[in-house]
């Protein structure tokens, strides 16, 4: 896909609103994840805004592309998405984790149509878009599934389970996204102490980890949407196998205190974390 | 309704097999998915005979119901074969997400329930899957007396719109049920007609219930049998019935005491109609390989024990 000017422009903005509304629904909730939601921001704004072919009003739609987030707790990512989106009001965003609300503390799609499934104990969402992608392959119907996978996440043993099944069945109707910000909740030691950024050590290239488990790799900046669209577009074409989009990523992206810092992984907002944040999210509105 | 062992002797798990042959020829929602087990829990029967409806997921429990749940929100009904063991313990967390919390119609066969898994012991033997899945919400729990009973349920459990854990046992035992009985989901059946005591039961410990109750009515006791093959919704009226009938209540299953159809019971008539009451069932214990009359006298499952049970609680 070739982006215009514009709609380069239009897509960065959607970026920096999902995340004032992220930064704003957790300071307001009192609770929540920012550093993955902030991750993950261009990359649910290009599948929501380009990629998907889905439709707010027709949340239920049997030909409609699936989306499965296995990163569950960065829900309040996703509910912006699906609200800049016209899934549901903007407003509604202040349920955020309230009683009886549909935006749950992780992903229920029992109570929020948009949702595909639900999730949030970590390791379980790619076997859902699994089944999904058998599913269309099994019905003749042409969707495509796509599931947002964290470095975390893919410790978990399901995700190779899935992982091997899902290159066995050889289903290129099935892509992956590795949302690689090299940062969990707590994470391991490294020499500079916890939390720290050790993306270079051998074995965690997810790259060679995932070749070997039979699929196509795709490597992109996840945080750039011409390479993202590409990234995209390469991982349709391919045949005969399932795609993972490794995509690099900052924790924490976009807010200058919460990058790269596992701290801000969940934490609540203060009122001064907020303006600070509201601030430098309107300095970069106005550089586009 | 009066019911005794009719002589004839069949293994659930070729129930299964059968009656998912005849689910896929009637419903084109139907997948068949394995954990490489389909031998032994003769959903192989489905991989010969309707190749394209039989998904192998490989020795990966945790994925398979995942995939499960996803085939489930675009419109197929999943069954899920593996040994109860495995369904219960180790994709514990993946049905608790993916298919109870959202309810979804996967269809699950916990096959090689109970005691009597062919002398495999205590890792393959699972003894509290009512427990478990009874607590979990969404979820139907069935546990069939017989072969015939097998087809029956899974018929009904096909068309739920949720979840369905569905107890079934290994090895050929007597056949209680009528060809062609219809299972009627939620409901308790009096299999024996009785005044002095109530026996309750489900599974295969039913048809094992009823050579207890033979052994009594020789002593002149007579023997109320209440089959519970649902034991979620369970039939609370017919349980208060049955006890406000006969006054004292035996409870019997290849299943612990501990949450299963005991604690069921013993739930119901605690708030409702306080009995006198004796839980007949694995005591708390993990079990052993063994032949299976050994395992039955070793946990005190036989048609005696039953009957020795209900003799102490009238005495
Ligand atoms: C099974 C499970 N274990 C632990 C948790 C708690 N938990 C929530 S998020 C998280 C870290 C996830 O890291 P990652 O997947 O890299 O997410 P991201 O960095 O994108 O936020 C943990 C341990 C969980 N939700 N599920
Ligand atoms: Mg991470």
């Amino acid at each position: 896909m070739s982006l215009t000017r514009e709609r380069h422009a239009e897509l960065k903005r959607y970026a920096i609103q999902l995340r004032r509304l992220v930064v704003e629904s957790v300071h307001h909730a009192g609770a929540g994840h920012l550093g993955g939601p902030m991750s993950a921001a261009e990359l649910l704004i290009a599948l929501y805004f380009a990629e998907l072919n889905i439709d707010p009003d027709r949340p239920r739609d049997p030909d409609r592309d699936r989306f499965i987030l296995s990163k569950g707790h960065s829900s309040i990512g996703l509910y912006a998405a699906l609200a800049l989106r016209g899934y549901l009001p903007i407003e509604e965003l202040a349920t955020f984790d309230a009683i009886d609300s549909r935006l749950q503390g992780h992903p229920d799609m029992s109570v929020l149509p948009g949702l595909d499934m639900s999730t949030g104990s970590l390791g379980q969402g790619l076997s859902p878009g699994l089944g999904m992608a058998l599913a269309a392959r099994l019905k003749g119907q042409d969707f495509r599934t796509w599931v947002m996978i964290g470095d975390g996440d893919s410790q978990e043993g399901q995700i190779w389970e899935a992982a091997f099944v899902a290159a066995r069945y050889g289903l290129d109707n099935l892509t992956a996204i590795l949302d690689w910000n090299g940062l969990q909740q707590y994470g391991w030691a490294t020499e500079k102490g916890y939390g720290v950024l050790d993306r270079l050590a051998a074995q965690e290239n997810p790259l060679s980890r995932w070749r070997a488990f039979g699929w196509n790799t795709i490597e992109t900046d996840g945080h750039d949407f011409p390479a993202i669209f590409s990234a995209f577009a390469a991982a349709k074409s391919h045949r005969g196998q399932p795609t993972i989009i490794v995509a690099r990523t900052v924790k924490g992206k976009g807010i200058s205190y919460m990058e790269n810092d596992f701290n801000w992984h969940s934490k609540p907002v203060t009122d001064q974390d907020l303006k600070q944040a509201q601030d430098e999210l309107a300095a970069q509105e106005a550089a586009l | 309704m009066n019911l005794s062992t009719t002589g004839e002797m069949l293994a659930q798990r070729d129930a299964f097999g059968d009656a998912l042959i005849e689910l896929i020829d009637r419903d084109p929602r139907v997948y068949v998915l394995d954990g490489d087990l389909a031998n032994s829990t003769k959903a192989d029967k489905v991989s010969r005979e309707r190749p394209d409806r039989f998904l192998e997921m490989g020795i990966a429990e945790q994925n398979m119901m995942g995939v499960a749940a996803g085939m489930a929100t675009c419109g197929l009904v999943p069954w899920l074969s593996s040994f109860a063991c495995f369904i219960v313990n180790r994709d514990l967390d993946q049905l608790r997400v993916v298919v109870a919390q959202p309810n979804l119609p996967v269809k699950l066969c916990g096959a090689y329930s109970g005691l009597l898994t062919g002398k495999t012991g205590k890792t393959h033997q699972e003894v509290a899957d009512i427990s478990v899945m009874r607590a979990m919400p969404n979820m139907t729990v069935l546990a069939p007396a017989d072969a015939v009973e097998v087809r029956a349920c899974m018929l009904v459990a096909n068309d739920l719109p949720g979840p369905v854990y569905v107890r079934m046992t290994r090895d050929p035992e007597p056949v209680i049920f009528p060809a062609d009985y219809e299972f009627e989901l939620g409901r308790a059946l009096v299999v024996r007609e009785g005044t002095d005591i109530t026996l309750i039961s489900t599974g295969a410990q039913t048809p094992r219930c009823l050579a207890a109750a033979d052994e009594l009515a020789s002593e002149g006791i007579s023997a109320l049998v209440l089959h519970v093959p649902t034991l979620k919704p369970l039939d609370a009226d017919a349980i208060v019935a049955a006890a406000a009938q006969t006054g004292c209540v035996v409870t019997t299953e290849d299943h612990t005491i501990v949450g299963g159809l005991g604690g069921a019971v013993a739930e119901v008539l605690g708030e409702r109609r306080p009995t006198p009451m004796q839980r007949v069932g694995i005591r708390d214990v993990f079990g052993e390989s063994a032949p299976n009359e050994d395992l039955l006298q070793k946990y005190g499952l036989t048609p005696g024990h039953v009957a020795q049970a209900a003799r102490a609680l009238l005495s």
